[in-house]
């Protein structure tokens, strides 16, 4: 029941967007063909897909664990940016780090750069009742501002027009997979499914991870049985963050090499729906946020196959997708196998 | 109204109602005639609600018919019921908080418009004029006078009760249903609710009560229909009746709702002790008084120490001081109230204590709300089971939960504790009020505590659990534990304490020996009317 509900929720979302797609003059099933061939037409297509599911992996993650402890984390765009800063940073900077250790090293910056960001509205939230709401868009804004002052004044690539950092020490790179051709898919792949199961075990199998969960559920109950609330808001902040952070290792250890300014395509924002989809099991959250890249890379290629369908249909296919899934009164009453009054 | 005896306000004939594999209601008959009032009693899940929801229209029964004035039914919601004037108050009251009394009660009638022309009824302006004057004469008739203009949010708990009455007389409702209807209020709001379900008994009104409380169900009803596992046990006249006598005949076996209680003997040294402590309140300008006055209270291990008092008389200050005294001692208090005076738990100072120092000190708590502050509730019995306790050695592997421990543990405690359903995995909401209660007091008694503080341990609980409950607590009490019981039932503390403490308007007014006080001098120190015999303080 679990597996049915958001596999035909998919189905109904990408029947009805592709329904869209007839009324602007285009054959629906010629535009799932280029979804389908763009998404998993070659090695490199399926890379590229891959590409785009591993950071949606990890925001998805950010999200639904800030969600367990009943917060609402809208900052993962914000905390993956300083992720990624912060890699970067690592990777230009401290040049002499061997080689084997070096990946670590600028993911374990990533991941407390992210950390930290995400649990600056923790203690926000918990020590001075600040909306988390509220402080992670505002962050959102503080960590762009950050991130286009060191790209542009402190760390700026001397040898492109670009804005982004100098490239990162070689040290640095992760070798990518010949199979996927050019796509750069790495072992960062595995860092995204390692951190999603490694997610599910401190949630479900840690007492730590059961206090945030009991915090999410009740607090004035967690409070009486003497798990501190403002104690496990911002510990719960600081790896929501810290996740969103670990974004930085495959987008500038194996993609991008250095750090470009707007690199991420609101990867924060569709990791909101990926959790969502996937209702915060964090296994789930690995499927939903391949099917949210297969999305993103399947309509990358629609602007030049159709006329009159462009790139944003992914976010027409991501809405109703979500639509399907939380119209939580219409599921009840399919399941219960009662008829529906419309 | 004239109303002969024999007419039938509505009758079961052999209704049955299934959910799943469970039968709630297993052929059950019974009428009840026009113009009485009838208590429907029995346990948690013995069927007298999914009954009443047939009645309602909110269920839909699998066989069998329901008559209502002698017509069968066939409806398929709640409003159809409403039109044929049957009415139903929730336990949890329907009322929006933030509108007034004469809103809630008019909402969803859509009748008393001005009637503009051209104005489709849904949009036309509601006539509140009319409206409040039909209210007025409603009440009148009834006694059930109620501010009309003040936000629900604002009244208290009785008068948001008669507002849910007038809802249901306002729609010319002839039987009324109301489920648990004094579990919230107060002795004087009861007392009250008894004359006003008098009085419409008298105007001709069919009153159905579901109730747990056998005494107050000898006190005003004239039927009572007895359920025991989806089936109706009996029917008797309430003056036949004796609190003993409807008991076993929801347990299905003699129960003893008095057991004489010997006093503990097994006493050690003091595991709480409160010295003069005053609990001054920056919220109320207006009041002098404080929430806690010179509290001077010891509890000993091996003695239960019973709290008595109308609520809100400071037992949840009191429970509130001892569980998170870091809120009201020291510099960073918060801004409505601060404390003084000294406070010792199991021989500790914790006046300034963290709350995750305060984790270290082994204290069992049954708190006042289970729903907020007792259980998860989207949480499995498993997960709540441990709550509180999921540090403990035995439930862990390092830093990794022993799942299998603690599934092990809580299958043999839900034995223990006659848990049902024994599904350690089913959701605390899914479990009935007793068996969620039951779950809590497995966890807190499982602690192994030298100190346990029990505020209303009973609440919400079936008969035969309640004599189980109130067995663990003695046996707690004979093995040296301390035991700090806080009741609105005068009857549990007389039963249980050792020593009985009556608290009020945050003063400690009198104390009482086992058996040294009648139930009639304690109510009267609840009430501020100081007895002369037995008063320490």
């Amino acid at each position: 029941m679990n597996i049915i509900r958001p596999i035909a929720a998919t189905i109904i979302g990408l029947f009805l967007g592709l329904l869209v797609t007839f009324f602007a003059g285009e054959n629906p099933l010629n535009v799932f063909l280029i979804f389908a061939t763009s998404g998993f037409g070659s090695t490199y297509d399926f890379g590229m897909t891959l590409t785009y599911s591993m950071p949606l992996i990890l925001t998805g993650l950010s999200v639904s664990m800030a969600f367990k402890s009943g917060l609402f984390n809208i900052g993962a765009e914000g905390q993956l940016t300083m992720g990624a800063l912060a890699a970067a940073t690592a990777g230009a900077l401290f040049t002499s780090v061997p080689a084997f250790i070096a990946p670590i090293f600028a993911g374990i910056c990533a991941a407390l750069a992210g950390g930290i960001w995400g649990g600056i509205a923790g203690y926000l939230k918990a020590k001075r009742g600040a909306h988390e709401v509220i402080t992670t868009i505002m962050l959102n804004f503080i960590a762009a501002g950050i991130a286009s002052y060191v790209t542009v004044y402190l760390l700026k690539d001397p040898n492109t027009q670009n804005p982004q950092t100098i490239p990162i020490s070689p040290n640095y790179k992760l070798e990518t997979f010949a199979f996927f051709d050019s796509a750069p898919v790495s072992s960062a792949l595995f860092l995204s499914v390692i951190v999603a199961i490694l997610v599910w075990i401190f949630l479900y199998r840690t007492p730590l991870g059961y206090e945030i969960r009991a915090v999410g559920s009740n607090e004035s109950a967690a409070s009486t049985a003497c798990i501190s609330i403002s104690k496990t808001q911002i510990l719960n902040m600081f790896i929501a963050g810290s996740l969103a952070g670990l974004v930085g290792v495959g987008e500038v250890l194996s993609r991008a090499e250095c750090f470009k300014l707007d690199f991420s395509p609101g990867y924060g924002f569709t990791g909101i729906a990926v959790a969502f989809l996937a209702r915060g099991n964090p296994i789930a959250i690995i499927f939903s946020g391949f099917l949210f890249g297969a999305l993103q890379k399947g309509a990358s290629d629609l602007e030049i196959f159709t006329h009159n369908v462009t790139s944003d249909l992914s976010l027409v296919l991501q809405a109703l997708i979500i639509l399907a899934v939380s119209a939580d009164g219409l599921w009840e009453k399919i399941l219960s196998g009662k008829k529906v009054k419309l | 109204m004239n109303i002969s005896k024999n007419q039938v306000a509505f009758e079961f004939r052999e209704v049955t109602k299934t959910f799943g594999k469970i039968i709630a209601n297993n052929k059950i008959s019974f009428s009840v005639p026009k113009g009485s009032i009838r208590a429907l009693v029995g346990e948690n899940g013995a069927g007298k609600s999914t009954a009443m929801k047939i009645l309602f229209g909110l269920y839909k029964e699998d066989s069998g018919e329901v008559l209502v004035n002698g017509q069968p039914q066939h409806w398929s919601s709640p409003r159809d019921a409403i039109k044929n004037g049957i009415g139903m108050v929730h336990q949890h009251f329907m009322l929006a908080e933030t509108a007034t009394g004469l809103d809630n009660i008019i909402l969803g009638d859509e009748n008393n418009t001005l009637k503009i022309p051209f104005l489709p009824l849904s949009l036309n302006i509601i006539d509140r004029k009319k409206a409040k004057i039909r209210i007025e004469k409603i009440a009148k008739k009834y006694g059930l006078s109620v501010p009309l203009d003040i936000k629900i949010s604002k009244l208290p708990v009785g008068m948001q009760q008669r507002i849910e009455i007038l809802k249901l007389l306002y729609r010319n409702a002839d039987i009324l249903i109301l489920d648990e209807p004094t579990a919230v209020l107060t002795p004087h709001e009861v007392e009250e609710l008894f004359t006003n379900l008098k009085k419409l008994k008298a105007e001709g009104k069919t009153i159905i009560i579901v109730t747990h409380k056998l005494k107050e169900v000898l006190s005003f009803t004239d039927h009572i229909t007895i359920f025991r596992s989806g089936q109706v046990i009996g029917n008797i006249e309430t003056h036949d009746a004796t609190e003993e006598k409807i008991a076993s005949m929801m347990v299905g076996r003699n129960v003893n709702l008095k057991p004489q209680i010997p006093n503990g003997t097994n006493i050690k040294g003091p595991v709480l002790n409160l010295t003069d402590v005053t609990l001054k309140d920056y919220k109320t300008k207006d009041s002098k008084r404080n929430l806690l006055n010179k509290i001077n209270l010891k509890v000993s291990g091996g003695e239960i120490v019973g709290i008595a008092g109308v609520e809100g008389n400071g037992q949840s200050d009191l429970l509130d001081l001892i569980f998170h005294p870091q809120k009201y001692f020291g510099k960073k208090t918060s801004q409505t109230s601060s404390a003084s005076g000294e406070i010792s738990l199991l021989g500790i100072d914790i006046k300034h204590k963290k709350s995750s120092e305060m984790s270290n000190l082994i204290v069992g708590f049954i708190p006042e709300d289970r729903h907020v502050d007792g259980l998860l509730l989207n949480m499995s019995a498993e997960e709540n089971y441990i709550l509180g306790r999921h540090w403990e050695r035995k439930f862990r592997i390092g830093f990794l939960q022993n799942i299998s421990k603690i599934k092990k543990t809580v299958k043999k405690e839900m034995e223990l504790y006659d848990v049902r359903p024994r599904n350690s995995e089913l959701l605390a909401s899914g479990f009935s009020g007793g068996n969620q209660q039951k779950i809590i007091i497995a966890r807190e008694f499982g602690k192994d505590p030298n100190f346990i503080v029990a505020a209303n341990p009973t609440r919400g609980v079936d008969i035969g659990a309640i004599e189980f409950i109130h067995q663990r607590i003695v046996e707690e009490r004979d093995k040296g534990v301390g035991i700090l019981l806080i009741s609105s039932e005068l009857d549990e503390i007389t039963t249980l304490a050792d020593r009985i403490i009556v608290l009020y308007e945050g003063e400690i007014v009198a104390e009482y020996k086992r058996n040294e006080a009648n139930e009639y001098q304690i109510g009267l120190a609840m009430c501020g009317g100081l007895p002369q015999e037995g008063v320490r303080k």
